[in-house]
């Protein structure tokens, strides 16, 4: 901005006026934006209305204080381990995901995704619609993934809690919880022993990095894991051209870097289920 | 008899100590109402008019005040537990069945401890999705999101060091649960990847210095007594308390 030389006494005096403009102009959109006609006083309409909802919500908690108070099982004992074992509610939803993987992915990095995925949720959504209301449509991919991924976390603890049992199987509401339930014949195998064996690979290792001895079907393994990223990150980018622009560079590799790992969970869970494979990558440190 | 009280309150109302309190009248018109607000520390977290969408319940569901709410319960009845518990493995088993048999109150003090917490867990998570379906965490209000999400870990890291507490099977082995959990993490736990690697064994991974030792024993439950009854509270208070500054200054997203 340029900028005239002036003595300090006129510049004051414009600095005042300036000053003066602003104030008339806040007063003018204050009384606009909210006229007294348009608020209420805070006591006692709102502060009342918070009032009534903690007592209500101190009524039930009462209530369920008398209907299933605190429990205490039996001193803790190293000795005596229960079956099953089972974490706070709160968590069940990680614990059943120990069903599909390792312990590293279930209960260490896919919490650490999940939280940073949330943190970064108000900077990867560039989108200035649907601020202060409920909508769908002005806002509809970012609506149906976090639903989706809220979904996810809450279908896990509903199996976590009420359908997981001795051994942590499979319990229908009407099984006999005392009953063990018969050891499934089911053998899981990693995805690299179904390709060698229906490739027909030949199992000499094509390169080994110290422990690592790499396989024809492990470097398929590699293939297919990478390549669902590589495909994830590339379809949006080939096909909805505007997704990409809208949200730039960076913001979409994150945005699709989360959306696809939550997507990969139910995946695996999937390949697991439907096709008894243990694990799809397989490494001496790691196995995904 | 409500005369009497009237001027039982006129009179108080003008004596030295009630003013030196209360630096407002009776909030009985306009005037005291909006002193009410100005004045008293707790009431202060609103501002003293609000628009009249501010009303309607089916923008925030009150989930964001009831969480606090439940803090506050948990706050208010922990201080309670605390005055009957020893976070010692020898007595505390003792102490947890003490509050249920010879303690006025005990259980339920302890019951409504326990479905605070469980409350407040749910309702964070409530409250969040509330505020992600509203688009309410869009600029201006990133960062209290960023703050909504530390004291969504806070909650749940308060919530799963209380559980030890009582020191019976339940607590022990969801605590084990998790330690099993936290050993596996990738380069700082003995059973994660690159762990071994890098030099991790039992005495000196994340778990060791979780639970103070290599099993969830007397350093385990005095860590998590410290954390849960002071460390985690503090850290949770002060982050509601940015959080409440926050949504002020940033200024309401919706009909508020």
């Amino acid at each position: 901005m340029p900028q005239k030389s002036v003595n300090p006494g006129s510049m004051e005096i414009k600095i005042d006026k300036k000053s003066d403009d602003l104030l008339a102009r806040i007063k003018k959109t204050a009384l606009k934006k909210i006229g007294p006609e348009d608020t209420v006083l805070v006591w006692p309409n709102l502060v009342y209305l918070e009032l009534i909802a903690m007592m209500f919500a101190l009524a039930i908690l009462l209530f369920l204080c008398l209907y299933s108070p605190a429990p205490l099982e039996e001193l803790a004992s190293a000795d005596t381990t229960p079956n099953p074992t089972k974490a706070p509610w709160y968590f069940l939803g990680l614990q059943e995901l120990l069903v599909f993987f390792d312990p590293w992915l279930a209960g260490v990095v896919l919490p650490s995704l999940i939280m940073v995925g949330l943190i970064l949720i108000p900077y990867i959504d560039p989108n200035p619609k649907g601020k202060g209301y409920y909508t769908f449509s002005e806002r509809k991919f970012s609506v149906i993934g976090f639903s989706f991924g809220l979904a996810l976390w809450y279908i896990l603890i509903v199996v976590g809690v009420w359908f997981r049992g001795l051994d942590w199987s499979w319990y229908w509401p009407w099984d006999d919880p005392h009953m063990h339930q018969p050891a499934g014949a089911v053998k899981l195998v990693d995805l690299q022993v179904i390709l060698q064996s229906t490739l027909g690979l030949s199992e000499t290792p094509v390169a080994t990095l110290g422990r690592y001895v790499v396989s024809m079907a492990n470097l398929i393994t590699w293939g297919i894991f990478v390549g669902y990223y590589a495909i994830g990150f590339a379809i949006p980018f080939l096909i909805f051209r505007n997704f990409y622009n809208k949200l730039g560079f960076v913001r979409y590799n994150l945005t699709m870097f989360f959306f696809l790992s939550m997507l990969g969970v139910p995946m695996k869970i999937f390949l697991r289920l439907l096709a008894d494979i243990k694990y799809v990558l397989v490494t001496p440190w790691f196995n995904i | 008899m409500w005369e009497l009280f009237q001027r039982i309150r006129s009179v108080v109302n003008k004596t030295q100590a009630f003013k030196s309190i209360f630096r407002h009248g009776f909030p009985n018109n306009d005037g005291n109402r909006a002193l009410v607000m100005f004045s008293n520390i707790i009431l202060h977290l609103h501002p003293v008019r609000v628009r009249r969408g501010a009303l309607k319940i089916k923008f925030t569901w009150c989930l964001g005040g009831l969480t606090f709410f439940f803090f506050i319960l948990l706050a208010i009845t922990g201080v309670f537990l605390m005055f009957y518990y020893v976070p010692d493995t020898n007595r505390a088993y003792g102490n947890i069945k003490d509050l249920g048999t010879v303690i006025f109150f005990g259980d339920l003090f302890r019951s409504l401890h326990r479905w605070s917490a469980h409350s407040m867990v749910l309702f964070v998570w409530l409250h969040m999705t509330r505020v992600f379906f509203t688009g309410s965490y869009k600029p201006p209000r990133e960062f209290n999101w960023v703050v909504g999400v530390i004291l969504l870990s806070t909650t749940l890291v308060l919530s799963w060091t209380g559980y030890l507490l009582p020191w019976d099977q339940l607590a022990l082995w969801a605590v084990t649960v998790g330690s099993k959990m936290a050993e596996a993490s990738p380069l700082i736990g003995k059973a994660g990847p690159f762990g071994a690697e890098l030099g991790m064994n039992a005495n000196n991974d994340i778990t060791f210095a979780l639970l103070g030792g290599t099993v969830v024993g007397q350093s385990a439950l005095l860590r998590f007594y410290v954390l849960h009854c002071l460390a985690l509270p503090l850290v949770t208070a002060l982050f509601i308390a940015i959080h409440f500054w926050r949504i002020r200054k940033d200024g309401f997203s919706g009909p508020l």
